[in-house]
């Protein structure tokens, strides 16, 4: 049970983010603690990607996108991590569209232990199965493991994405609208199996249903146009009044 | 009254035929390009195709190169193609994979992308030059396979930059992410993903270097072929006869050469590029079968 007291995975301070002086997110304070899931809700264009690229330090990647502020993973400033490619193995990320890697699905999601130095044909296996189970796709695919992931079907692929992310064993797992291409019963599969994760890793899930987040979040935060408007404990945020009234007239529905 | 609404007007019976027209304007200039190709094959073939035998392939030429065969040219031609690919290859498939997947976009990086058109730009005959000066005389390789095919790697390079660079950006840029996402280096993601989805656009640019390896010949004239050398090369410090220059030679520099030899020399060497390019473009085909998304 996640409580005042848990330790804080995550914390950010006056975070912004901006693409070549066009400013995307700013202003953003919040932490995150071990083993909560953390639930962030609002429209398009508020800012929700960018804020979770800025965490795993993908703007190395992008020359365009200009990161202020501070993320610290685990109490430690991520642009000061020394190695970003341990920092990033540490951290699961899902983002919306599904990328099955164009090799089998074993090596999809064997990819990652194998880059750790895991090279035992028999701990890869266990490994592979116990991702793909996790993430909803086991029976589908254990009898094809040697089909090409980018040749499955979308919903196949984002689960197979979200394997692989498993598949790093992260402290910290990111999703970012993972049910925008898989289908009803299998997101509730997959929340789920969220459910159990928890226990094991902190979990950042960015929804654009909102009902996910009040079926899954300890907490919730709300982003609208580049701006963290709230955040509340999940419950609060639904039944109560929010504090805010653009809270109030996006989680009823009245706009987004 | 549906009959109305759903006939063509005026206007949609001329937008018809202009698309007719112009789809056979297109067809008539794509099938234009096969003509010379046809034309060539089957000069060659009829004027050349009496001398064709296995003789012919593998003995030297006799009595001043009016007689004989074309061994030592035919085998001059695969030293040099092939000295000059071990060169080009992987000199230009580094340059590729910095180009594409390391290099920043600054002026630097420019400069250097400016070359490689340069490069591609200069005549054969002032690479020949260059070559002369750089390695048969500064380094002192002297007129050598070394000194040709080192020659002919830098005459090539900018196709096999070029092609190799672009088979890199053909790979979706997600994929590339999806592995940085969990903690790939660059080269881990370059080795696993990029580069087993680029390889039948890397053989393509290969392909071509081949092709046009084996047929130059200005470049190869001042720096390591021979008019004739009774001699096969034993190393690649030695010097070789060449198909192409060969061509030359008998077609314009020796009296008394019967009509077909010439010809049969050119369908060789034409030849000799068509094989090594169906054998890669098999190959190519092979990768390319196992679609990837």
């Amino acid at each position: 049970m996640v409580t005042e007291a848990s330790p804080i995975k995550l914390e950010i301070k006056d975070l912004a983010v901006s693409y070549g002086g066009q400013t995307a997110i700013s202003g953003v304070n919040l932490s995150i603690r071990e083993h909560e899931i953390f639930g962030i809700i609002g429209p398009a264009n508020a800012g929700k990607t960018s804020f979770l690229k800025a965490i795993n330090r993908m703007d190395m990647f992008d020359t365009n996108m200009q990161v202020e502020g501070n993320v610290l993973f685990n109490g430690q400033d991520v642009r000061k991590w020394r190695n970003v490619y341990a920092l990033r193995s540490r951290i699961g990320v899902v983002f919306p569209l599904p990328v099955g890697l164009p090799m089998s699905v074993y090596d999809n999601v064997a990819l990652s232990p194998q880059l750790r130095g895991i090279k035992e044909k028999a701990e890869l296996d266990v490994i592979v199965e116990r991702c793909l189970t996790r993430a909803a796709l086991w029976d589908e695919v254990k009898d094809r493991l040697d089909t090409l992931g980018s040749l499955l079907s979308g919903g196949q692929q984002q689960r197979l994405t979200i394997a692989r992310a498993l598949s790093q064993e992260p402290e910290l797992l990111i999703l970012d609208e993972f049910s925008i291409a898989v289908d009803p019963v299998t997101t509730m599969r997959i929340e789920d199996v969220l459910k159990e994760l928890k226990s094991e890793m902190t979990i950042i899930l960015v929804t654009n249903l909102v009902q996910q987040a009040r079926r899954l979040a300890d907490r919730t935060a709300f982003f609208l146009d580049g701006e963290c408007v709230e955040i509340a404990e999940t419950e609060a945020l639904f039944t109560r009044q929010a504090s805010d009234s653009r809270t109030r007239d996006y989680v009823e529905g009245r706009f987004g | 009254m549906n009959n109305q609404m759903f006939a063509a007007t005026q206007l949609n019976q001329k937008n018809q035929r202009t698309e007719k027209l112009v789809q056979l304007l297109f067809i008539l200039m794509a099938s234009l390009l096969i003509l010379p190709v046809l034309v060539i094959l089957a000069t060659l073939v009829v004027k050349g195709g009496s001398i064709l035998s296995i003789d012919f392939l593998f003995t030297d030429p006799t009595n001043g190169m009016t007689e004989g065969g074309i061994f030592p040219a035919l085998l001059g031609t695969i030293w040099l193609v092939a000295v000059a690919l071990i060169i080009s290859v992987p000199l230009g498939i580094a340059a590729a994979i910095y180009l594409s997947e390391y290099a920043p976009d600054n002026w630097f990086t420019r400069l250097i992308n400016l070359a490689i058109i340069n490069l591609a730009g200069v005549p054969s005959i002032v690479h020949a030059l260059f070559g002369l000066g750089a390695f048969v005389v500064f380094f002192g390789f002297g007129t050598s396979i070394l000194s040709a095919s080192l020659t002919l790697a830098i005459m090539t390079l900018p196709v096999v930059i070029v092609s190799t660079r672009e088979a890199l950006q053909a790979v979706p840029h997600s994929f590339r992410e999806a592995c940085w996402n969990m903690g790939a280096t660059r080269w881990q993601t370059i080795r696993r993903v990029v580069l087993p989805n680029a390889v039948s656009g890397i053989l393509t640019g290969i392909i071509l270097e081949v092709s046009r390896t084996a047929g130059e010949t200005a470049p190869i004239m001042f720096t390591g072929a021979v008019f004739f050398s009774p001699f096969l090369p034993q190393g690649i410090m030695d010097q070789t006869m060449a198909m192409s220059l060969h061509l030359f030679v008998v077609s314009t520099q020796v009296p008394g050469v019967p009509e077909n030899l010439p010809y049969g020399v050119a369908l060789v060497l034409i030849g000799m590029v068509l094989l090594m390019n169906s054998v890669s473009i098999a190959f190519r085909m092979h990768l390319r079968g196992k679609k990837k998304w």
